[in-house]
């Protein structure tokens, strides 16, 4: 594939993503924070979000299993995913957390078990995508091209 | 409930070298320069407003709590009070809330508390660019340019740059305190900057859901600040 097709690529790709959801403006404030003095900013950031979601879905994970769930310890930690989520742009996992936070609210169970299910779905899908999405990053800067900026029009 | 965040910003050198944390060797601040101290306890919150901070020029420090605020900023939590009485330059960091609650009431109440301003997470480039201005020492600024918000909405149109009262002896604008609502647990208890940077003693809904985002043909600003019902008070 050459330089303008892998760009291309690159382009739908990203577009798909804001198409489905998964991603939302907040993504291209994010992008826009991305200069030569901070080249790898977006993937940065990205990366910690990771790191801190697998930890706040592993924590949520116990909270929700104890015989009695104390709603206090739970919360937080939905709070806290629903901010960071919203902070990167990736709005499915926002809005999951949003609808989790709820649940809480109602102290129920076993609807916060589905909705930590809906979550970690999400979250698992912008976790792949974005993945993705840098990898197709990496293979333009690696044969020498530069990443297309995103149009806003669509 | 977990935490926000909040940036204070030190316009003055000698308010740099205080305690803080991790060591603050820098080098002295240009005059223009604004050095903002940003309190979340999201990592990468933190590490977001932070990267916003510096592409508009201001130097930043970032904690995760309350504590570590009023650590680098000197104050012994257990001299609080006496410490940030009435003469105290403290009085003149401006506070600027940073919360993804988008409720009317509870950003009012923030203001009325004397906070400066109030950022809706999550932030975006114009809305520090805007907060950037009136830290700028070239903006003129006057208590009549604030205006009062419509009542039924909350994003507006970009603001005029606004004032922060002048100090009579210091013809630099007061340095800027922007500060996420904490949570309990990070907050230090009874302190005068905690009143601000914590107003977690209302009632929370979460209405967040009304932040519109993709759906909107703009992104949704932060609101403008509020006329504000009475002076800045620590209290």
């Amino acid at each position: 594939m050459d330089l303008v097709q892998m760009q291309k690529s690159l382009q739908d790709y990203t577009k798909s993503l804001f198409l489905e959801g998964v991603l939302d403006s907040q993504f291209l404030q994010l992008q826009q924070l991305q200069d030569e003095s901070n080249p790898d900013f977006v993937s940065q950031v990205v990366t910690l979000f990771f790191q801190d979601s697998d930890r706040i879905l592993n924590d949520l994970s116990l909270s929700l299993d104890q015989q009695v769930v104390d709603f206090k310890k739970v919360d937080p930690h939905v709070h806290q995913l629903k901010g960071s989520s919203s902070s990167i742009g990736a709005q499915r996992v926002k809005n999951a957390c949003v609808v989790f936070r709820n649940f809480c609210e109602q102290q129920n169970v076993e609807a916060c078990h589905r909705c930590l299910q809906q979550v970690k779905q999400e979250y698992y899908l912008v976790k792949n995508r974005l993945e993705t999405l840098f990898k197709l990053e990496q293979q333009i800067v690696a044969s020498g091209g530069m990443i297309p900026a995103m149009e806003l029009g669509f | 409930m977990a935490s926000d965040g909040g940036v204070s910003c030190l316009r003055r050198p000698e308010m740099i070298n205080v305690g803080g944390i991790g060591g603050m060797e820098s080098p002295p601040l240009d005059v223009d320069e604004v050095h903002v101290l940003a309190v979340d306890d999201s990592l990468v919150d933190r590490i977001f407003i932070e990267r916003l901070l510096r592409i508009t020029s201001c130097k930043v420090t970032a904690v995760d709590s309350g504590w570590r605020a009023l650590e680098f900023l000197g104050i012994d939590n257990e001299k609080a009070s006496a410490e940030l009485d009435e003469s105290s330059s403290f009085r003149q960091v401006p506070v600027v809330i940073m919360s993804s609650e988008n409720v009317i009431t509870r950003i009012d109440r923030c203001l009325e508390e004397g906070a400066e301003d109030f950022l809706l997470k999550p932030v975006k480039l114009a809305d520090v660019k805007r907060l950037r201005n009136y830290l700028s020492r070239d903006v003129k600024l006057s208590n009549g340019n604030k205006r009062k918000l419509p009542e039924d909405s909350v994003s507006v149109n970009t603001s005029p740059p606004l004032t922060l009262s002048p100090d009579s002896s210091d013809s630099s604008p007061p340095p800027l305190l922007l500060s996420s609502d904490s949570s309990d647990a990070s907050s230090p208890p009874l302190s005068p900057v905690e009143s601000l940077s914590s107003p977690l003693s209302f009632p929370l809904d979460d209405e967040d859901d009304d932040v519109s985002t993709e759906s909107s043909p703009t992104p949704e600003e932060s609101p403008v600040r509020r006329q504000k019902m009475r002076s800045p008070s620590l209290d």
